[in-house]
């Protein structure tokens, strides 16, 4: 009977995820096709699936998993290049955007997956803020290399160099594609706002179920007590691998969003680096570190609000600063949960004695 | 206490979303209904104010916001008065995108911008698609102008490239040359490549060509050390004067003593707060700009801007004057009016930008090919006795 | 004792080299690679001390002492320029700013967090203080770079028949980086507070019942770090004299990286964690590619910290069932 109760809460609060993730799409679309949203939101639907995207699959590492990562805008950075790179190649072989889209999702999620376990086997053996700093150093690493790659094709096929475009040695007509520091232009724009929320759906479905299965009770186990989980026969390096992996393969599909929304792809420390990495754990602290639904509310305010903010001008990443500690300090010191807690009490207290007197 | 945590985030989300799209509704009926009352006509600019790279968005937004007032205080364009709203873009793809599309819900109808390079390929695509005029005035890379809505006003990286390849080549500055570049920075790199490309035909020979990258770009023995044991006598610097300082700064120190050479982005080394200006004594660099010209437009802007700002203008700043001006000569060609479609202004632009000549800040008799590049001459400047002197 | 030993030996192997090299054409820049390696690591070790000694006494990655380096250079260069004093006057003020800074932010912003119910809530307010100390900065004092004007004095050493220079300020670096490691040494195992300290990074709990004052001790801990911190800043903006509201957030996560290299929470750890992450900074600039020395430096770090999971000094913390 219990244990009936307890499914239905999770299953119930699970749902109320996927309704409120619909609930928004459906809102926005009706205030799109009413016009009555401003260019300005309408620019920044993608860039926010995206980041909710982000945003869920680290809290897999960081709350789930329990190890905190610096270092996932690396994975986001692997997606992004490898798809906007088939995606430039194949322009005008593959002709169809949805068909082009959805290869280049695939090449992105694989690609980032299959760093995330390469860099998960080395990285996972350590452990705290150890671990946070070697991811950090992983991504400043992807970062570096997106940076200096240079990759050209012509007749004879693909050229490869890291010094510069000449060494290339490509013929009249070969185009540069990948340009070092300036990255892959004219990257199509195929991403859109449906496929970002059927993708946010999508991760939401794999994270869900992940957690709520055998692997996702094993990979808690390990988060909680890791030797009394080794001790009960759970393969501690099986299953932190498969959720580092899971996470991201995740991120990459966040950067493949990402990649085709804008025409210019670069690897600078603001969008794929530690700043980036930051960013997206700001997120999942701040939406509750394990709480998948403050992870995506979490993500939708911190994005909007900069963007609301720039009616301050000079002041507005002053004010953003300010804003943040406010809410890490409300959301998170004991003092203040307290007090919220007596506040809730209070409000409870107040709406029973109302609906009495009432009655 | 839960439940208070979650109300107040979905409420916030939702007082967020709905201010959102309600204030942008609002303003979205305002411009329909403005067609025919607003009296003003709209400018939008785009670029960095904080970040690491706000120095150059705020030499720019100095810059046009001069030049605005002057033509505002002259009687505006056609008649009606400029409006100048300039968003940041904190040198990032995504957020200028955010810009530019915040500037699209204010009704903009041209826009300056962007004032970095990968922003302003972004910018320049969604654009592209508006038809909005584009005019940045330091978007350096090729990308920025690839489509018929968009101009420049500064040099191109190849052009600079190429350019200082050829002045040091025909004027025998020296038989080996290093390089130091910045591999992380779009500018640097396109400068470097074709600078080296430009090499091979003229009659000196690359013998050191060595990167820093954004994250460590203080320490610069390395590379410096390395152009010295190549016997060097010239050391190419294609990046901005913030790092050129510290370079000219520790070859010093370590008593080494090439000829330097740098292009548009050495320009406001002198300005920098507390440098040692005996340190960039022969420095020379292509420049289109030197606050110091006797020249009579020049020595106005640069007073005005001295007497508003407190600092002498770089190059940065007097393209964004030049970028408003030419603008305002282009605006009265097509004869722009305020409330016209961002659309229409753009189809009359584009044919206006070809035709004018204005004089410039940055040049004389600046003119524009449809390709979207200004056809102007860069000028050798060297440093001798810790100021500025053209060399002919 | 272990740090002491490690930083004689690494002076005793750059002799021997120095002493090679005198015989050798070549290796005279190889010198000046080491020097400037050392010299930008002693940089990297001050600021990674104020890392590492917050780190072991409030566990907390304080993400936002690189800006107050920034701050700190600013102070100085603010009371310099403006009220023309000399530059050790300078110096002290830019320190008692730093000081009272650090406790500021400790006491508003990371002590109602530090026993939140995860340290990483703490971790994200300090990078919320990082980004306010660079937006106060970019408002008071402007995008502009500003050149630092070198509170140095010391004139440069010319070596080997002038194939050699080696500049004041790396000498000054140098000593000073020592100097503070020795005192820091000195004042956490000799003095009341020193212990007190290191009662609170072993245990929270036990020291608050044992009477001693936890929140005095986390406090002083910070006054102490942004003290280093100002110092940090001051030296670093000789040796490489520019200015910006961004110029501490880089040496800042290269200094964590150090710190983290050399075993967090141990002073020796971060000296030689500082200067070898210098040291190899250069050299990998200058004998590997010039375009991956940040991608050498992680990669060395991954390295060492696979094969030593803790870092070099880190104490290995046995886990219990």
């Amino acid at each position: 009977m219990k244990n009936i109760k307890k499914m239905n809460k999770t299953t119930k609060s699970n749902l109320l995820t996927y309704l409120m993730v619909i609930a928004i799409y459906a809102v926005v679309q009706i205030l799109v096709a009413t016009g009555n949203v401003s260019s300005l939101l309408q620019g920044l639907l993608v860039p926010l699936c995206a980041y909710i995207i982000l945003a869920v699959s680290l809290n897999l590492t960081v709350g789930i998993l329990g190890e905190l990562s610096l270092g996932h805008a690396g994975f986001m950075c692997v997606g992004a290049f490898t798809s906007a790179f088939f995606s430039k190649c194949m322009v005008d072989v593959i002709p169809s955007s949805g068909i082009r889209f959805f290869l280049a999702l695939l090449i992105g999620a694989a690609t980032a997956g299959i760093c995330g376990i390469l860099i998960g086997i080395p990285v996972l053996r350590l452990k705290g803020d150890y671990l946070a700093i070697v991811t950090l150093a992983f991504g400043e690493i992807i970062k570096n290399i997106a940076n200096i790659l240079f990759i050209g094709k012509d007749s004879n096929g693909l050229h490869f160099s890291t010094k510069d475009s000449i060494s290339l040695g490509l013929e009249e007509g070969g185009k540069v594609i990948i340009n070092g520091p300036q990255g892959i232009t004219g990257t199509p724009k195929d991403s859109t706002f449906t496929i970002g929320v059927l993708l946010i759906l999508l991760t939401l479905f794999i994270v869900l179920n992940l957690i709520h299965s055998r692997s996702g009770r094993a990979i808690m186990a390990i988060r909680d007590n890791r030797i009394a989980a080794e001790s009960v026969g759970i393969n501690i390096t099986k299953y932190k691998l498969m959720a580092f992996a899971i996470s991201a393969a995740l991120a990459g599909v966040a950067g493949v969003m990402y990649s085709h929304n804008l025409a210019t792809l670069t690897a600078t420390s603001k969008n794929f680096g530690y700043n980036m990495s930051i960013m997206i754990l700001v997120f999942v602290v701040l939406g509750g570190i394990g709480n998948i639904r403050g992870s995506i509310i979490a993500a939708i305010v911190l994005t909007l609000l900069p963007e609301l903010l720039r009616g301050l001008q000079d002041y507005r990443m002053l004010i953003y600063a300010i804003v943040m500690i406010v809410m890490m300090l409300f959301n998170w010191a004991p003092k203040a949960i307290e007090m919220r807690e007596k506040l809730a009490a209070k409000l409870k207290a107040g709406r029973k004695k109302n609906t009495k007197e009432a009655a | 206490m839960r439940n208070v945590k979650k109300w107040l985030a979905v409420a916030m989300v939702a007082v967020m979303t709905v201010s959102m799209a309600a204030g942008c509704g609002s303003k979205s009926e305002g411009e329909k209904s403005s067609g025919s009352d607003s009296e003003v006509i709209k400018i939008g600019a785009i670029g960095p104010v904080t970040g690491a790279a706000a120095v150059y968005g705020q030499a720019v937004k100095n810059g046009a916001e001069l030049a605005v007032e002057e033509i505002n205080a002259a009687g505006g364009i056609n008649g009606a008065q400029v409006e100048f709203k300039f968003e940041d873009d904190e040198h990032d793809a995504e957020k200028a995108v955010n810009a530019y599309n915040n500037l699209k819900d204010w009704g903009m109808q041209a826009l300056l911008g962007t004032v970095t390079s990968a922003p302003c390929v972004a910018v320049g695509e969604v654009a592209n698609q508006d038809n909005m005029f584009l005019l940045t005035p330091s978007g350096t890379a090729v990308e920025c102008v690839q489509y018929d809505n968009a101009f420049r006003v500064c040099f191109s990286d190849p052009m600079q490239g190429l350019e200082s390849a050829k002045y040091i080549g025909e004027n025998g500055l020296a038989s080996k040359v290093a390089v130091i570049y910045d591999s992380s920075d779009v500018y640097s790199t396109g400068i470097y490549e074709a600078f080296v490309k430009e090499a091979a035909n003229q009659d000196f020979e690359v013998v050191a060509a060595e990167a820093f990258t954004s994250e460590s770009k203080t320490d610069f023995s390395v590379q410096l050390q390395k152009a010295k044991d190549s016997g060097a006598e010239l050391v190419f610097l294609p990046f901005y004067y913030s790092e050129a300082s510290l370079v000219l700064k520790q070859a010093a120190g370590m008593n080494y003593n090439p000829i330097f050479f740098g292009c548009d982005g050495m320009d406001g080394i002198l300005a920098v707060e507390g440098f040692d200006a005996n340190l960039a004594n022969n420095l020379m660099f292509l420049s289109p700009f030197t606050p110091t010209s006797t020249d009579e437009a020049i020595q106005k802007f640069v007073t005005a801007f001295k007497d508003k700002y407190g600092d002498t203008p770089n190059q940065f700043a007097a393209d964004a004057y030049d970028g408003i001006y030419a603008m305002k000569a282009a605006m009265e060609k097509a004869d722009v009016k305020p409330g016209m479609a961002s659309s229409d202004v753009c189809d009359g632009l584009k044919s206006a930008m070809v035709e004018i000549e204005i004089d410039g800040v940055t040049a004389k008799g600046l003119t524009w090919e449809a390709s979207g590049e200004p056809s102007k001459e860069p000028m050798v400047v060297k440093i001798e006795n810790g100021d500025y002197a053209v060399v002919e | 004792m272990e740090g002491y030993l490690m930083v004689a030996f690494c002076f005793c192997t750059c002799y021997n080299i120095f002493q090679k090299g005198k015989e050798c054409e070549n290796y005279m820049s190889f010198i000046s690679y080491l020097i400037n390696g050392i010299s930008l690591g002693s940089v990297y070790a001050i600021i990674a001390l104020g890392y590492t000694m917050v780190y072991g006494i409030a566990k907390m990655l304080n993400f936002a002492h690189g800006d107050v380096i920034m701050i700190g250079a600013y102070v100085v260069l603010t009371v310099i320029t403006g009220a023309g004093l000399p530059p050790a006057a300078a110096v002290l003020i830019g320190i008692v700013f730093c000081t009272v800074l650090g406790i500021l932010i400790e006491t508003i912003a990371y002590r109602p967090l530090l026993n939140a119910s995860s340290s990483l809530a703490v971790l994200i307010t300090a990078i919320g203080v990082s980004y306010l100390l660079q937006n106060l900065a970019l408002l008071i004092f402007g995008a502009n770079t500003k050149s630092f004007t070198s509170v140095v004095k010391v004139p440069s050493l010319v070596l080997a028949g002038g194939k050699l220079t080696i500049s004041g300020e790396t000498i000054v670096t140098i000593l000073s980086c020592v100097v503070i490691m020795t005192g820091m040494q000195l004042f956490i195992k000799k003095t009341k507070a020193g212990q007190a300290m290191r009662a609170v990074s072993e245990d929270k709990g036990a020291a608050q019942l044992m009477g001693v004052n936890v929140n005095g001790t986390i406090a002083l801990t910070f006054a102490i770090g942004s003290a280093l911190a100002a110092i940090a800043g001051v030296l670093l903006c000789s040796a490489y004299p520019t200015l910006t509201p961004y110029t501490g957030s880089m040496p800042g996560i290269k200094a964590f990286v150090a710190a983290v290299f050399g075993g967090i929470g141990s002073i020796p750890g971060a000296m030689i964690g500082g200067i070898l992450l210098g040291v190899i900074e250069i050299f990998g600039k200058a004998y590997i590619s010039s375009q991956m020395a940040d991608a050498i430096v992680f990669a060395v770090l991954i390295v060492v910290l696979i094969v030593k999971p803790t870092g070099l000094l880190g104490k290995n913390i046995q886990e219990k069932v």
